[in-house]
């Protein structure tokens, strides 16, 4: 099913230049203040990524090392909360630590959507790591096409 | 540890110098943990998104390599709403110091996270010295 979304996109090496500059703006901006598209990095993890389509929006996560059986997700008519915990299972015992970066614990958090969506139809993944949530718009809040006559 | 803390978020670190890069947009450092035991050396990073055919690992000169590359997961008729992390490769490089065995390394990579196991050539597996009295 996400292969499907694949197809025709063009690949990582042959994005347009304007995506390059788009994140570079973005990485300037997050530099000086804030975001363009929020007011403030939230401070919370994960850290997510929020698209949208006519039809839906879609929450994307990295959760290295999770599978949806260490998820909790809830949806209200205007949010969808996740919340988990990443275990980092104990190695043997004799084992001499050179790095340890990774970190494990507890987490949760809300994400608020910019408009109403019908909570029934949302649905979530774990494909490599990456949590991606299908968040259905609520019929009212979808665009519609208006003919002019 | 019967109450686990709570995970802190963590900008994804970029590398920065990036001299040796040829493909265009950020590379990543990913996080590690390595740890080592009597017999093998074992490595853990967080690649999210990388899937197993993307995955590179390359050692040579007692140099260990590992390169992810990621496919882009947005649709093409997504548009941005916010935006709190960049996807793009991960690269890191490690120097080993101990001499490792190449035919029996073992790389898994499950969930995003890849499992590198490099056992020590049999030589370098210490080895308990008898100390005599005199």
């Amino acid at each position: 099913m996400i292969y499907r979304r694949f197809y025709g996109f063009p690949n990582w090496e042959n994005r347009s230049p304007f995506t390059e500059l788009e994140r570079i703006r973005r990485q300037m901006e997050r530099q000086f203040e804030g975001w363009p598209y929020q007011r403030q990095t939230p401070g919370v993890f994960p850290l997510i990524n929020l698209t949208e389509t006519k039809d839906s929006f879609f929450i994307r996560a990295e959760l290295p090392g999770m599978s949806s059986a260490d998820l909790d997700m809830q949806a209200t008519s205007n949010s969808v909360s996740v919340s988990g915990e990443r275990k980092i299972p104990a190695e043997n015992k004799e084992a001499k630590y050179h790095r340890r970066e990774r970190e494990a614990g507890k987490f949760s958090r809300v994400v608020g959507l910019p408009s109403e969506i019908d909570p029934d139809r949302v649905e979530a993944n774990m494909v490599n790591g990456i949590l991606t949530v299908v968040v259905p718009k609520a019929q009212a809040a979808k665009p519609r096409q208006i003919s002019v006559r | 540890m019967a109450d686990s803390k709570e995970i802190k978020v963590k900008e994804k670190q970029e590398l920065t110098t990036k001299a040796e890069q040829t493909v265009p947009g950020p590379t990543f450092t990913p996080e590690v943990d390595i740890f080592e035991t009597e017999r093998a050396i074992t490595l853990l990073a967080d690649i999210p998104g990388v899937k197993p055919d993307k995955m590179n690992i390359d050692l040579r000169d007692n140099i260990l390599t590992i390169i992810g590359d990621i496919d882009p997961v947005e649709g093409a008729e997504e548009e941005d709403v916010v935006i709190e992390y960049e996807t793009g490769r991960f690269y890191r490089q490690f120097t080993l110091s101990e001499v490792i065995d190449q035919n029996k390394i073992d790389a898994k990579l499950a969930d995003g996270v890849l499992r590198l196991n490099l056992p020590k050539v049999e030589k370098a597996t210490p080895r308990k010295i008898a100390i005599k009295a005199g």
